[in-house]
């Protein structure tokens, strides 16, 4: 049975912001077929709140899956945060009493995500140039943060990222010479092993809030932080699929690789080579390219039967058009 | 082949029916709507531009393998070669193959897409 949403938020809105409290709005934003994102505010004791709230609509097993459990995440945000990265802050945890299941509400933070806004839109012509210099100062105090004990993190490396990929891959059935080429090419360069640190797991434009004034205003989403190779959220955030229609700025569309590195480093992050970002770049291409065959078996299986499905599958191909030439360059 | 329509006129038509009604839909549905008109126009674009490209991958994968067959056996054949380290970055001819093939592609699947480099 579908869950009343609104009706539980009534209920916590009393919880959060005491007897009286009144639930002043309540708008689903997106999501997917397991992850809910909704916008409410209410009027309680102490003034007005803006919140967010994440649930969970499926059933989640944090053994198997590749993401982190919701209590994981906040735990997570709560812990770079204090440990002075720019995240949204946590406000409350659910627990059984919410009736919302899986789930924790954090305070709304105002300002952009959508990368193509971030890279084109005129309200950020003037801030862009920063932007890159600020991702590298944002993940350096992520990165030194140490992992709060008890949560279940996976600690992956170059290896075995080409490894699960390539397995992924091959159990497709798909037979893709560009990225058969790229798997060859990655396991022959891979870098030095490294002190594994914390990572966000999928920084990239489109999932980091930005202020056309002041720049990154929050690290979002969460779900696929573990624990590995520091160069692996820079190459993530250059992989030119994230860069809405400007591969001629490899940071997420905006900006150079120099300031992303020299802001990291002045935020007090580890010396790291460009060629072990562009590992992590075309690996990063790669990864989307086989997630996009994924994507397409999920619907040809007859898993998920939206049209945007088989659609994705067709991206593929650019992710082989943006490996051809990362191959050629070389990193 | 039918002339009056062609088949992608026939896709081109669904796609526009599908812009027609795409403001009387909900957020999500509209979406959904757009993203099949894309699909419509990828079809379109496969019925018109896919052969050439398909006779074009089948002619530079006989250069780098050095035999003759059809496209399905030689992108098998290929995979094999690059899988078993036979065929590598460094072997003449490859790279350049398969950007050609990689563009003739992209074309296809999302003519707008900016690849690295193409700015």
């Amino acid at each position: 049975m579908e869950l009343d949403v609104r009706a539980q938020l009534e209920r916590l809105t009393q919880r959060l912001g005491g007897e009286g409290a009144t639930l002043t709005e309540a708008q689903r934003l997106s999501g997917g077929a397991s992850m809910e994102t909704w916008a409410f505010g209410f009027e309680g004791r102490d003034g007005p709140e803006r919140l967010i709230l994440r649930r969970r609509s499926a059933p989640f097993d944090e053994e198997t899956a590749r993401s982190i459990s919701l209590a994981t995440e906040a735990a997570l945000i709560r812990a770079t945060g204090a440990n002075g990265a720019v995240v949204p802050q946590v406000r409350h945890l659910c627990d059984e009493a919410d009736g919302l299941g899986e789930a924790y509400v954090m305070v709304r933070v105002d300002g952009e995500t959508l990368g193509k806004r971030i890279t084109s839109d005129v309200r950020f012509d003037a801030i862009r140039p920063a932007l890159a210099r600020q991702c590298g100062a944002a993940l350096a105090p992520i990165h030194a943060t140490p992992p709060p004990p008890g949560l279940k993190l996976k600690t992956v490396d170059a290896a075995l990222e080409l490894d699960r990929y390539e397995e992924v891959y091959r159990a497709t059935g798909a037979e893709r010479p560009i990225l058969e080429l790229a798997f060859q090419y990655l396991r022959k360069h891979q870098p030095e092993p490294v002190e594994p640190v914390l990572l966000h797991g999928d920084f990239r434009n489109g999932n980091i809030m930005f202020d056309p004034e002041r720049g990154v205003a929050a690290v979002l989403d969460w779900e696929l932080a573990h624990i590995g190779d520091p160069a692996e959220d820079m190459g993530w955030i250059c992989t030119n699929s994230w860069r809405f229609g400007r591969p001629d700025r490899p940071v997420g569309g905006f900006g150079d690789y120099a300031d992303l590195l020299a802001g990291y480093a002045a935020a007090g992050g580890r010396s790291i080579d460009l060629s072990r970002v562009r590992f992590w770049q075309m690996l990063g291409s790669l990864r989307w390219g086989v997630m996009c065959l994924t994507m397409y078996l999920s619907w040809r299986d007859g898993a998920e039967k939206s049209v945007e499905r088989p659609m994705i599958g067709r991206r593929v191909s650019e992710t082989e058009a943006d490996l051809v030439v990362l191959l050629e360059q070389g990193l | 082949m039918i002339t009056h329509p062609r088949t992608e006129e026939l896709a081109q038509s669904v796609a526009l029916w599908i812009e027609q009604i795409r403001p009387s839909l909900d957020p999500r549905n509209a979406f959904l709507a757009r993203v099949a008109a894309n699909a419509m126009a990828t079809i379109g674009r496969e019925i018109t531009q896919g052969p050439a490209a398909e006779a074009e991958a089948v002619r530079l994968m006989a250069e780098v393998l050095d035999r003759t067959g059809d496209h399905a056996e030689m992108n098998t054949e290929l995979c094999a070669r690059i899988r078993s380290g036979e065929l590598t970055v460094e072997t003449p001819g490859l790279l350049a193959a398969l950007t050609v093939m990689a563009r003739n592609q992209i074309a296809i699947d999302q003519p707008g897409y900016k690849a690295e480099g193409s700015l």
